[in-house]
This record gives structure tokens, sequence and C-alpha cells, in this order.
């Protein structure tokens, strides 16, 4: 088995689970989402559309900023990407802060588009780099975006699974919990339980992760890591050795 | 008619306490128009970033110069946590208005078109609702039992925006940055700094014209090059990175802030 590095394992990971769609738009600060949606373009021979906010080159948006989110409400993202300072059991997610919202302990960014395409995409893919009692919470301190809906809100998108850097979990939109699908090479379930602050379903064995074939790292490292360090140079030198391009 | 002016007097619509729009990083920020706001010190600005900002907002708060920030989001990307926004945040030193992308594009938009607001889907059970009792959740009127929520337009007393170049008489070419537009159509004023000036008639060409916000939307134009330093201005120059992870370290603390003010905004004159 060839050596990988654990973001290699990630976008390979994502890239399984975006399976088959017509357009994967990646939003801000989400580089092994963009990896793991370019990868999946160099698989399917230039499909699937792929959008990258950020990017001049992996965007055919002409419309101006507002063209993504119209193009989501449209039904036309088939797959987003999002994190959070937190995420609870339940899906939520907090990209704002912890504490009083006029006098917080802690500050995140900002809510950036969760809050409607979390709603409107069918495949959300939550990402989570940091697995740890601190990010994956009982319960977030602010819900930027909530992970399931009352039946009578317009809601055909959300959350199919959360990918962290130890394990992938599926989530369960009727029983709103998550389900540990895998468990990636080098790390256990004992300590993704240990390091999980809210309660998930698992199966009696619970298997590793597949690690990506020779063939998926020669794609990431030859065709994807160019065309990463566009948008995200450091990521892609530190990842794949990859040199800066100017605009 | 707009005119071709020195910096300094392009911004003087932008007075203390005024609503200022202001573009994403990839549309292209006017950071050179920023420095120069910064060393004439304006104060108690509500900075509206349509729908996010990065360095400009963490600079303006840095130097006091806002009262309320109404984004989606501040943050320097690859370089982390903005760190002038987080600590004001954390210190209570500013107003937050929290919103989220599309909500803003919605209610620039409402203004543009002039009406008085604009229904969105989703974030209906998000704490952004929470925090915003100026946004309303309606029953869609032409559904059964639908709530919709509804965003009050936008309308900014001044948008300030940076594009690739300018004619003489104020057309501005802003390609496929369409939001820029959209600023501009909502706000009362809109002031622009361009990399250059086009000899000729931008409106002319209809290849250039379909990207020309036209001078009758715009009150003043000048000329900044590399007006986005060090940020990017999209085909045509990268952001500066060396510059911006200096930025990071310097930033980290009020006093490290204040001597990047000292070295890179007040002994900076504009060009």
């Amino acid at each position: 088995m060839t050596a990988f590095r654990p973001e290699e394992l990630l976008a390979d990971v994502i890239a399984r689970l975006i399976g088959d769609a017509r357009h994967i738009a990646v939003g801000n600060a989400s580089p092994i989402p963009a990896t793991a949606a370019l990868l999946c373009r160099a698989r399917g021979s230039g499909r699937p559309y792929v959008s990258l906010l950020q990017s001049r080159k992996h965007n055919f948006f002409t419309g101006g900023g507002v063209e993504l989110f119209d193009c989501a409400a449209q039904g036309r993202v088939d797959v987003f990407f999002l994190s959070g300072g937190e995420i609870d059991g339940e899906g939520n997610i907090n990209l704002v802060g912890i504490g009083e919202h006029d006098h917080p302990r802690v500050r995140f960014p900002g809510s950036f588009g969760s809050a409607h395409l979390y709603y409107v995409v069918p495949k959300v893919i939550l990402f989570r780099t940091e697995h740890s009692r601190r990010t994956l919470v009982p319960r977030v301190g602010f819900v930027s975006a909530p992970g399931a809906s009352p039946d009578n809100v317009y809601r055909p998108g959300g959350p199919i699974a959360l990918v962290t850097n130890r394990c992938a979990f599926g989530f369960d939109k009727a029983r709103r919990r998550f389900r540990l699908e895998s468990v990636h090479p080098g790390h256990t379930v004992e300590e993704v339980i240990e390091h999980t602050g809210f309660a998930f379903e698992r199966p009696a064995m619970v298997p590793e992760t597949v690690p990506p074939s020779a063939e998926t790292l020669r794609l990431l490292r030859d065709e994807v890591a160019p065309e990463l360090a566009e948008v995200y140079p450091q990521f892609a030198a530190a990842v794949f050795g990859q040199a800066a391009v100017s605009a | 008619m707009s005119a071709i002016v020195p910096l300094d007097e392009a911004l003087s619509s932008i007075a203390d306490g005024v609503t200022l729009a202001v573009p994403r990083e990839t549309a292209g920020v006017p950071m050179a128009a920023t420095r120069a706001l910064v060393r004439r010190g304006v104060k108690r600005l509500h900075l509206i970033a349509l729908p996010t900002s990065s360095l400009q907002a963490d600079l303006l708060i840095g130097a006091g110069a806002i009262a309320t920030l109404e984004t989606s989001a501040v943050s320097l990307g690859e370089f982390g946590p903005a760190p002038r926004f987080t600590d004001a945040m954390l210190n209570g030193r500013i107003r937050m208005l929290d919103a989220t992308c599309p909500a803003l594009h919605a209610a620039f938009q409402a203004a543009e078109k002039g009406i008085p607001f604009m229904p969105l889907r989703g974030i209906l059970g998000s704490d952004v609702l929470k925090y915003r009792p100026d946004w309303k959740v309606i029953n869609n009127p032409f559904g059964d039992g639908d709530p919709i929520v509804l965003l009050p337009a936008i309308k900014p007393d001044v948008a300030l925006i940076h594009a690739p170049m300018a004619d003489r008489a104020g057309n501005v070419w802003i390609g496929r940055q369409r939001e820029l537009a959209t600023m501009a159509h909502a706000a009362g004023k809109t002031v622009v700094t361009v990399e250059k000036i086009h000899d000729g008639d931008l409106l002319a060409d209809p290849l250039l014209a379909a990207g020309t916000l036209p001078g009758f939307y715009v009150e003043r134009v000048a000329v900044a090059t590399q007006g986005c330093w060090p940020l990017g201005l999209p085909d045509h120059y990268a952001a500066d990175l060396a510059h911006l992870a200096e930025y990071v370290r310097m930033a980290a603390s009020a006093e490290g802030f204040a001597k990047y003010l000292d070295e890179h905004v007040y002994a900076r004159q504009a060009a």
C-alpha cells in the first residue's frame, strides 16, 4: 500500500460520499472538500461541474456573488460542505460563537451562507479536522443552521455525513442522529467515543475506512494539487509540496 | 455626472457615521481607499460587507472606525481568524449584526428594485434570525402554512468599490462582479477606485458595455493603482501572502496593530 497523508484519505472519503453529482459547490476555508470535489472531476473526465467560491478558474458564475445561492435555491447545487466551530449530535452547526451574543467568550468568523445552503442543498457533507469534545459537543452554543427542521419548513436539503480526522459518520435524518460508519486507519472506536461530546449510533463491528488507492493518490498529486494551489496556496504547499501560482 | 478626482477627494462623501457598503474579497476590495479613510480618521461607520469581509473590516475595526458591523463572516481565510474583529467582539467594542450571505444579497436586491423587502428560503430555526428582530417571518401568501423569512431592503448611504478601469465619463468596467452593480444600484452614492483610466467610451463597445456600471450611478472615481493590495484583484494580481502573514503576526496584539498602522497606513500616503 502506498503511503498517504491524512488529507488525502479525507478527500477520498468525501469524494465517495459525493457520489454521482452534476454540480458540487465548495465555499470558504474548505481545502479538503475542494480537493475531494476536484478529485471527483478528475475521475469523471471533466464532470461534474465544480464551483470553488473563491476561484476564478473553477467557477462558471457570471451573475456575481448571489448566483451560487440562487443556483442552490433553484435545486441546481447537488453537494455543498459546511463545518462549524461547534457541531452537535443533531447536526446543528455553530459558526458564530459561544456565550452571550453581544459579548461572547469565543467568537468564530460568522455563519457565511450556512443559514440558507444547509436547507436547500440535498447533500451537505459536514467536515471538521479537529475531532474533539471541544468541537463535537452535546449542544451548540449558537445555531447558525439547524441539522433538521419541522415538517412545515421548506427543506429539501440537509446533512448526510460528518467527516473528521478520526472517522466518518452518516446522518440519520429521521432520528436526527449520527451513526459511526468507519474509523480511519490508525484510529479506534474507543478513541472516537472518548473524543466525541455527543451520543451516536454504531454497529457492533465498525469497519476501517478504506484507504485511497494508488490511482487516487496519483490523481490527487498530479492533477488536483496544481489546481488547488490557485485558491489554497498554503494548503497545496503543505500537503502536496505544490508551488504557488500567480493570479 | 461623475468625475475623476484624487483619492481623498473621492472619499469625502464617506463622512463619520454613514452606512458604508463594501464588497467581498473576490470582487476586489478597495484597500488603498480603506487606508486613506483610516488616515483621515473616519469614525462610527455602519459597515455592511456584502456578504463577507476579511482584512478590510479587520483594519477598520482595529483603527476604531466601526460602530456597527453587518455581515455574514469576517475571516482571513487561510491566515485564520481576523484578529481585531475577534478582539472587538470578545470585548463588546462593536455592535454586530450577524447575517447570512444570501440574506444580504437579497436585501441589496430589494433596494435595487425599490421594494421594501425580499423573501428568502432557509434561515428558519437559525439563531441568526433570533438576533435579527428586523427580519420578519410570514406565511407564504401563495401557499398553505409555508413560513418564509423577509429581509428588509438595505439602502446604504455610500457604496465603496474597486474595479479594473473606468473611462473619463465615469463608466466603470466591473466585468462579471455583478454584485458591484447591485451595490451601486442600492446605495445613495457610489465611490469607485480603479486600477487605470480607459481612454475611450466603455459603453461604445458592446463586449465591454455588458460588464460596465454606467457612470450614471457613480459619484466619484479615483485612480488607485494596486488598489486592492495587499489583497488581490482577480485576473489582475494575486494577494501579497507575505504581507498578510506579517499583518496576522502584528495584529495579534493591540500594540502590534498600532505599529502596523504606523508602518503601513499612516506612513504610506496615497499616490
